[in-house]
């Protein structure tokens, strides 16, 4: 087994911190590429929580959750006008 | 609190970018499509329910009409599951736009109507004339049919949009009167506290009755001209 194993191939987690900006900037951006990262993201989440032989409630609801979150980024904005201050 | 009040119904745009269409693609996530014979949970519980509703609701119709089953089935899982994942807070609601719901009205109402004179004219021109009514009567009674012909697609569209936006907007204002009558008088906020839970109830049930209605009114319309 080499001992060197060559920079690409690393996952993230091998990748030591020195070589961490030219391994990000050695990913796939184009638009195939990018496709093919949410995919493979969406595989992971779906092989992992729900399609297994008992899934759960936990499954579906943590997306919700995140969904929430988003709706909630995407609108603080116009919400922070809310808050509880004495002077706004 | 005015302009806070109709704030959460602006078409949502983050940095200018229009993700509107993020959002009315979201609900595709939750429903995977089935691979194998016996699926995971999620999927079994969506297919039977999907059985379940197809089973019922085309059942009046011929096999021509039946042609209509998978566009009928689709419309109904995206509008229940848009306007239920409208309730969760502070999510967007694509069916409170009137501009959706006609541009989902107008062609399902149109493809029915236009089939109907393609393959039965006579029968589609004689829906314009109830049976029996007196001669003098008769002018009258087709500008009326008419013009309540026309009116279906505005309907299905308005009544979709007034009672989602209607039950989103109420619930903003019961939360707020709670949360101003908090330090007033807790009873008060108490009471006011429940109502909301039974409007949230209803909005849940409201949500998925919507969808159903919809769809039922499209298929009748079907049904009538097929």
């Amino acid at each position: 087994m080499a001992s060197v194993v060559p920079l690409k191939e690393k996952k993230l987690m091998e990748v030591k911190l020195g070589e961490l900006p030219s391994w990000i900037l050695m990913r796939d951006f184009t638009p195939k590429g990018i496709a093919g990262a949410f995919q493979r993201g969406y595989y992971r989440y779906y092989n992992k929580y729900i399609n297994v032989k008992k899934g759960s409630v936990a499954g579906i609801s943590m997306v919700l959750a995140a969904y929430v979150l988003f709706n909630y980024c995407r609108s603080y904005k116009e919400l922070k006008h809310e808050r509880r201050r004495k002077y706004h | 609190m005015n302009e806070n009040l109709f704030a959460s119904f602006a078409t949502p745009t983050m940095m200018g970018l229009p993700i509107v269409i993020l959002i009315i693609m979201f609900p595709s996530i939750l429903f995977p499509s089935p691979n194998r014979l016996i699926n995971n949970r999620l999927i079994s519980i969506q297919q039977w329910l999907v059985q379940l509703t197809s089973k019922q609701m085309m059942a009046i119709h011929n096999s021509k009409g039946q042609t209509w089953t998978l566009m009928l089935m689709s419309l109904i899982l995206f509008i229940g599951s848009t306007n239920l994942l409208g309730l969760l807070p502070h999510s967007f609601t694509p069916t409170t736009q009137l501009s959706m719901n006609l541009g989902m009205a107008i062609p399902l109402w149109a493809g029915t109507v236009f089939m109907g004179f393609r393959h039965k004219t006579k029968a589609a021109l004689a829906h314009f004339l109830p049976q029996g009514t007196p001669i003098f009567l008769i002018p009258m009674l087709v500008i009326i049919e008419t013009i309540s012909l026309f009116i279906q697609p505005v309907a299905l569209a308005v009544r979709l949009t007034a009672n989602i936006t209607a039950g989103h907007l109420l619930m903003h204002l019961i939360g707020g009167a709670t949360l101003a009558l908090m330090s007033i008088s807790p009873s008060t906020a108490l009471i006011t506290f429940i109502i909301l839970i039974l409007l949230t109830i209803l909005e849940f049930a409201v949500a998925m009755i919507q969808a159903y209605v919809f769809t039922l009114l499209v298929s009748l319309y079907l049904h009538d001209n097929t």
